[in-house]
């Protein structure tokens, strides 16, 4: 009883700042502004397949990049002394200390056609290569900006993997290939799935680095529904019915990455 | 411990003495100002992002110099957009007392009952506003605003990349030569009214027909175009990135301080005509106080000091007459009548075509694919039910291997 009384003000938190926005927006994606249901708004947001499907495609395609990059990056500190594991982790982190905006900003000079590295090519007499304005450059852009949340909970499980395990493993006859595909992947699950989602839903909803380093011609679903709100046409049913669209599609995505995840690790005891 | 307080004291003290005196600035009725003197009354104010001299470069600090004059309180606050402040301003959420919209927002903003009328006889200075600013189009009985600023849109370029045969028309922007060089508005309104202007129709469409005629255009323009962008063209421009860009003529002054190489023109075509008016929106609380904040923004001197900071043209002939004769004659700043008379300002467009203009924008932004109308709702409703399936799933499999454990259990305890 006392357990539920603590909990009451965390409830009342969630209710008017999660539950009442949601349904507000639900609300407003299958209604008029006259308040006449409609589902016209929904079937409106298929002119923007493209959008959604170029959105969806960056992100999966960023989420892969951070996985391959902090899998290995994350197994190597977990190996190290426990000193040089927090410097390490400091290391990755500090750029989280900086504003958000302030280091897309910085890709802006490094990628430009007069920035940091079309300067330096031109002196071996290369390029200048286009990168600023295209996908590549925004897909790096939530790499960069991502990145720290795949590498954290693969580290934080990893480090529970002991060195005895791939050991055994190791007498029993496995190779490199059998340790990680058999080891160390499963058991490091559980944190690939939570850095899966931690990067795939901020990327698929992000709206500035596309604008930053996309040149806005790469429009992107969160710049879609900044569009509804703050465009000309001010027409927040369409930007809910937008978000509503997105909402669903990312909650698929965590339905599917959490059968992987989650505190059953089945895949370990087979 | 106690001498490196009072040290840290005695500099402070110093700091004191020697920051500067503010110098009362010159009204023209100092009375009038007196009346909330020690009431503690305060306005919020909500304009543009820079948009007020704010006493940097050995400028007048307007608001300090309101608040010590009238003994009125101002809170302020910025925006980025027209659109931006207009979502605020209709979700109701906060009070403004003085806000400084563009023209064709005012005229949206007056057509949906959202601004009060001025009371004239609170603001004396009002004389001073510009006869060609009387019965604009976006308020034609200047009930509701009056201007602060105005300018002109026109083409940046960098004299050593353009050539000058190319320039003098909007065809510098359809001009292949300058492919991945060309910089373009990232808002629909200024974007088409040029594709517009372009192909000879008003700047505000009259039918779907002509917008989505320059929406070709537009789509045709984007294989050229480097970044759609607003206030980045400042770095871009500054930085040699890009060679051309359409902007707004009193940024081109900006740019030019640092960087020589940059020119300016506007098409022989005509252009739009911008003015940012100060109004009071509905439900401010501090009314008489707002229009008293208008009519110091109407001095003379006050509005000069904006002037020189922002580099924007002025629209009060108190002020115009202070100004030396060269900037009188600058010609990006106050263009001749016969240019002017060629200028359009920005309309309200009807609901319909304000819609129809921002699904053209982002299919220009986005591609252009044919879809079918059920493709979302049906993709929806399967990833709904794919989402319950597989959590159904889960709880079944899971409730299965608890009976398999109890069975087993029991199992044991039998044998």
């Amino acid at each position: 009883m006392r357990q539920k009384a603590a909990a009451a003000p965390y409830i009342l938190w969630m209710i008017i700042f999660i539950l009442v926005p949601l349904a507000l927006v639900v609300m407003y994606a299958v209604t008029t502004p006259d308040g006449q249901f409609t589902i016209s708004y929904i079937s409106q947001v298929g002119e923007y397949a493209p959008v959604l499907v170029r959105s969806v495609w960056l992100a999966f395609v960023a989420t892969v990049i951070c996985l391959v990059l902090a899998f290995p990056l994350a197994f190597i500190i977990s190996r190290r002394s426990s000193n040089s594991q927090r410097t390490m982790i400091m290391l990755v982190m500090l750029p989280m200390w900086m504003n958000f905006l302030l280091c897309t900003y910085a890709w802006m000079t490094i990628l430009e056609k007069n920035g940091l590295i079309n300067r330096f090519l031109a002196n071996f007499g290369i390029g200048p290569l286009e990168m600023i304005n295209t996908q590549g450059a925004v897909v790096l852009g939530m790499v960069y900006n991502y990145l720290p949340f795949m590498l954290l909970p693969i580290y934080s499980v990893m480090t529970k993997i002991s060195n005895s395990v791939i050991e055994a493993a190791q007498d029993l006859g496995a190779n490199w290939v059998g340790v990680l595909g058999k080891v160390l992947i499963p058991l490091s699950i559980p944190g690939i799935s939570t850095g899966v989602i931690m990067v795939f839903v901020p990327s698929v909803s992000t709206f500035v680095i596309s604008r930053m380093l996309g040149g806005g011609g790469n429009l992107l679903i969160g710049d879609l529904i900044d569009l509804q709100f703050l465009g000309n046409a001010y027409n927040p049913n369409l930007g809910a019915a937008i978000s509503l669209v997105l909402m669903v599609l990312i909650l698929l995505c965590m339905s599917i990455t959490n059968q992987f995840g989650g505190e059953d690790m089945e895949g370990v005891i087979k | 411990m106690k001498k490196l307080l009072s040290l840290v004291l005695f500099v402070l003290a110093c700091l004191y003495l020697a920051a500067p005196v503010f110098a009362q600035v010159e009204v023209d009725d100092p009375e009038y100002y007196t009346k909330f003197q020690g009431q503690n009354r305060s306005i919020n104010v909500h304009n543009w992002g820079d948009y007020i001299s704010d006493g940097s470069d050995e400028g007048m600090d307007v608001i300090k110099e309101f608040e010590e004059l009238t003994g009125i309180k101002v809170n302020y606050t910025t925006f980025a957009t027209n659109e931006e402040l207009y979502a605020r301003l209709k979700g109701g959420g906060a009070l403004y007392d003085v806000v400084i919209p563009s023209d064709y927002m005012i005229a949206r903003m007056i057509n949906e009952g959202m601004l009060e009328k001025l009371n004239y006889e609170n603001i004396p200075n009002a004389h001073y506003t510009m006869e060609s600013f009387l019965n604009a189009q976006y308020d034609p009985t200047n009930e509701y605003s009056l201007p602060f600023m105005w300018g002109t849109v026109g083409i940046i370029y960098n004299t050593e990349v353009v050539d000058e045969e190319d320039l003098g028309s909007w065809d510098l922007l359809w001009n292949e030569k300058y492919m991945g060089e060309i910089l373009m508005f990232n808002n629909p309104r200024d974007a088409f009214a040029i594709a517009l202007n372009r192909l000879g129709y008003p700047m505000n469409p009259e039918n779907k027909e002509q917008i989505r005629e320059a929406a070709e255009d537009l789509k045709d323009q984007k294989l050229l175009v480097q970044a759609y962008v607003m206030d980045e063209i400042f770095d871009k421009m500054i930085g040699n990135e890009a060679a051309i860009a359409p902007y707004y003529a009193g940024d081109y002054l900006l740019i030019l301080e640092d960087n020589p190489n940059i020119g300016f023109f506007t098409p022989e075509t005509g252009t739009n005509r911008f003015v940012d008016a100060m109004v009071i929106p509905k439900g401010a609380k501090e009314k008489e106080c707002a229009e008293m904040f208008l009519n110091f923004m109407m001095e003379p001197e006050v509005a000069l000091a904006n002037m020189e900071y922002i580099a924007y043209s002025t629209p009060n002939q108190g002020t115009y007459d202070l100004l030396d004769e060269e900037t009188k004659e600058n010609e990006v700043l106050y263009p001749s009548q016969e240019l002017l008379d060629k200028t359009e300002f920005f309309v309200e467009l009807p609901t319909e075509l304000n819609l129809y203009m921002d699904q053209m924008w982002t299919e220009i932004l986005s591609t252009d694919e044919q879809y079918s109308k059920w493709l979302i709702p049906i993709v929806m409703i399967l990833a709904i039910v794919a989402s319950i399936t597989i959590n159904l799933l889960r709880a079944y499999r899971k409730r299965k291997e608890k009976d398999y454990l109890q069975t087993m259990d029991q199992l044991r305890k039998q044998l």
